[in-house]
């Protein structure tokens, strides 16, 4: 595939975007790993970035990179082409994390051997890594194998699934649009006679709803609401939206019924 | 003061008044919305407004800006009160000062009219029969009872 994968989009932004937001959700801080001359791609310029010290390496060279920018602090580190991955997976790891192993990662659900990027490396790596390192090797999954690695089962089997090709990557949006793909998490705020139906004034919910007209007929089987949505009108994020707009991960939805202003 | 805001309190027409003072200015114009005690043949109680605030206030702001650019005038705002209310109190008040007295009315009037289409603002009428509805949703989620 000759396309940046962390521009590709699935859940309606770049997918690089995506695996920051859901990071950021349960990092303290969150950084994106960069080749020097990637600093300034539109993807990744004005997010927080480690750059990779020796480029040309792979995906160790930004975890060496990270080890070594803060040693202190322990490295959830994420690949940006698993567009399967959920929140709930991330929390899976961070829950049985330990502390006292060099890292805590998954087992591939194909192969069984550590997968080296949706794991934590805990700061004692640092040493192993540059040694492992000025010894020539560069493969972390080996790096993992033979080092006192914590491994835990996959939560959802095809979280770390990943994007390859041109095939993989249909096969992968049209998976994550079917009803029971995987799902997003919004908020919908009610208002008026939609709060007095719904009985709340808000909740947070998984749905696969890709935009806000398939949310509204989602939760027209879940509340009351006699309203049709020709009748109302829609706001993503406190901005008045289309019907049609993709919904993302974490965005906030009102349905505005005919306004009575005045 | 802020070109559109809301208020829990009672609005307070002679502050907002003040705010909109200008040297150039050579007029003021002004439109009050109060609670009447009917609406549609029913005999109404009292009111409750409710707002969608962040958007509200976004969309609000928007409609003064288009006024004040369409019509010229120096000054304007708008402010609406949320909370329950009691008949012949003031629901919402428009103010603009202008040089000379057509373009405030215009712009007055543009103001109220867009946020009575626009605002995401919802009204709860209770009525003297002890019913209650929300305007413009009730009735037209069953078009055909009526």
């Amino acid at each position: 595939m000759r396309t940046d994968k962390a521009t590709l989009q699935y859940h309606g932004q770049p997918q690089l975007r995506w695996a920051f937001e859901l990071l950021s959700k349960v990092c303290a801080a969150t950084f994106v790993s960069v080749r020097p001359d990637q600093r300034d791609d539109g993807t990744r310029a004005g997010l927080p970035q480690i750059v990779d010290r020796q480029p040309g390496i792979g995906p160790i060279a930004g975890i060496s990179a990270a080890l070594q920018e803060h040693p202190k602090a322990a490295w959830l580190v994420l690949a940006c082409d698993l567009p399967f991955l959920t929140e709930r997976t991330l929390h899976h790891l961070i829950a049985h994390r330990d502390p006292n192993k060099v890292a805590t990662a998954y087992r591939s659900a194909h192969d069984n051997l550590p997968e080296p990027l949706c794991a934590i490396w805990e700061p004692a790596a640092r040493e192993p890594v540059l040694a492992y390192l000025a010894s020539g090797k560069q493969c972390p999954r080996k790096f993992l194998i033979n080092s006192a690695t914590a491994l835990l089962d996959l939560p959802e089997r095809q979280a770390l699934d990943n994007v390859n090709t041109v095939e993989e990557f249909g096969s992968a949006t049209a998976a994550l649009k079917r009803p029971g793909g995987v799902s997003k998490t919004v908020r919908v705020q009610y208002y008026a006679i939609l709060r007095e139906q719904a009985g709340r004034s808000e909740e947070t919910l998984d749905t696969s709803a890709s935009t806000p007209a398939e949310l509204y007929a989602e939760l027209r089987k879940r509340h009351p609401f006699q309203l049709t949505a020709e009748q109302l009108q829609v706001a993503l994020n406190a901005d008045f939206s289309d019907w049609q707009t993709p919904l993302k991960h974490g965005d906030t939805v009102v349905f505005i019924p005919p306004v009575a202003g005045g | 003061m802020k070109a559109f805001s809301f208020s829990q309190a009672p609005l307070t027409p002679d502050v907002y008044r003040a705010e909109l003072a200008d040297p150039a200015a050579g007029g003021y114009a002004a439109f009050e919305g109060w609670v009447r005690n009917h609406n549609e043949g029913h005999a109404v109680t009292r009111l409750e407004y409710e707002a969608f605030e962040a958007l509200a206030n976004k969309e609000g702001e928007r409609i003064v800006t288009e006024a004040v650019a369409r019509f010229g005038v120096l000054r304007a705002a708008c402010v609406h009160r949320v909370g329950s209310l009691a008949i012949g109190d003031l629901a919402v008040w428009v103010g603009v000062s202008s040089r000379h007295r057509a373009e405030a009315f215009a712009a007055c009037r543009y103001i109220i009219d867009e946020v009575k289409h626009r605002v995401p603002i919802w009204k709860k009428e209770h009525y003297a029969n002890g019913d209650s509805g929300w305007v413009n949703c009730e009735r037209c989620a069953h078009p055909h009872e009526h």
